[in-house]
């Protein structure tokens, strides 16, 4: 053997020096595997994660209200759409992401199986469901796989509107009435640890990181973009005047970020069994909402089929 | 078929790894072969790229330019859409 290099060994050497991998070059299968899992499970995270906003949509309090989450619910659509079609450059078609997200097989953001109850809920999910987002996403757009990292760049720039649309409702209620200020600061209580669960498990729990890290894939462990996240959100909420609902939360001088409480993670592992309070309502309502769509897609065919039918019986009287 | 007869092939290039492919120009060729070897010949003196990809010109759909108004401007109005659409007080960061 010798001078014999592995194609893995070649493949690490090549990502090593923060070379990007491109759909036809060639790749480990496992890499192939684990960013056909991880880029459709976003996919599918932006695509569920239109149903808890879309809630709202009828009962938003103003016209201008309103208008923001449409375009913003249209956003996550796009999103879906931009990863689904990255995962497609990996060689899984769509319709098979798809059964599989109907299935139960494939899995999607935890956080989206949560309820929207409150008008509130709409400024916190922006602020926080999407600043827990973007602090990923933005690690994402120098993922290995250049497809992802380009889909990313796109992502990110779109969310800066999403984050900052939450926020302002947030502020506009916590500057409001005690009432108003009591509605932004309930839902903030039932937002924060699931938000602080989009990240996944601590390290020590994360079978798939290190290797992922080691094909930079990722490049910052879940525990260290979860610091992140808290370390930037507690002084937004400070602002606010709004409380984190933790309280073991505060500065650590010596370690230079904040201390938190320990996540419930025996809720964050039922919620991704499917025992959450809207697992089985989101699915079902995307089962619906394509099984009610199948007519469309069958129109559309029919229509193509008989444009191309005539194009070519035009074609043969010529 | 003779050489005037040649299809038009529309030639992308990637740069390199990691940036999208991009439209450089278009060549004839017989088939999809000749297309690359042509754009390789044409487009790549210099190091301009490290992946081809040609497209049959007849093959692309574009938007008809009298369609540009209709297509594109409904989302001139739509300021909110954009971040800077939201004030944010300077003291918030990470914004």
């Amino acid at each position: 053997m010798g001078t014999n290099v592995s194609l893995e060994d070649k493949f690490q050497a090549y990502v090593d020096a923060e070379n990007r991998v491109e759909p036809k070059d060639w790749m480990p299968e496992k890499y192939r595997k684990t960013l056909i899992r991880q880029i459709s499970q976003h996919a599918h995270s932006e695509i569920i994660g239109m149903q808890p906003e879309a809630n709202w949509i009828t009962r938003a309090p103003s016209l201008r209200a309103k208008l923001i989450l449409l375009a913003k619910v249209q956003d996550e659509a796009g999103h879906g759409l931009y990863l689904y079609s990255a995962a497609e450059t990996l060689g899984e078609p769509r319709e098979k992401m798809i059964a599989d997200l109907q299935s139960g097989k494939a899995k999607y953001s935890s956080i989206f199986n949560y309820p929207t109850p409150s008008w509130a809920d709409m400024g916190t999910i922006g602020w926080l469901v999407d600043g827990a987002a973007i602090q990923n996403q933005v690690m994402l757009t120098r993922t290995s796989y250049g497809p992802y990292a380009r889909a990313m760049v796109k992502i990110c720039k779109e969310e800066s509107f999403h984050q900052r649309q939450g926020y302002e409702v947030v502020m506009k209620l916590a500057q409001g009435t005690p009432e108003q200020k009591a509605m932004a600061q309930e839902s903030l209580n039932r937002w924060w640890w699931p938000s602080l669960m989009m990240f996944g498990p601590s390290d020590d729990n994360s079978p798939n990181s290190e290797q992922s890290m080691k094909w930079k894939i990722k490049r910052k462990s879940n525990d260290t973009l979860r610091q992140e996240f808290v370390d930037k959100t507690v002084p937004q909420a400070e602002y606010l005047g709004l409380t984190i609902p933790d309280a073991d939360l505060k500065w650590n001088e010596e370690r230079g970020h904040y201390d938190f409480g320990e996540i419930n993670w025996a809720e964050f592992y039922e919620v991704i069994k499917g025992n959450g309070p809207c697992n089985k309502e989101r699915i079902a309502h995307h089962v619906k909402a394509h099984e009610e769509g199948a007519w469309v897609r069958e129109a559309a065919n029919a229509y193509a089929k008989k444009q191309a039918d005539r194009a070519s019986n035009d074609a043969s009287a010529a | 078929m003779s050489e005037s007869n040649w299809k038009l092939w529309e030639v992308f290039l990637r740069s390199k790894n990691g940036l999208s492919h991009k439209h450089v120009g278009s060549l004839h060729a017989a088939d999809a072969e000749m297309a690359i070897k042509n754009a390789r010949d044409v487009y790549t003196r210099r190091s301009e790229g490290i992946s081809i990809w040609v497209v049959p010109s007849e093959e692309i759909t574009a938007s008809s330019p009298d369609e540009k108004d209709p297509l594109f401007t409904p989302s001139d109005d739509k300021v909110y859409r954009h971040p800077t659409f939201y004030d944010i007080p300077d003291d918030v960061e990470h914004m």
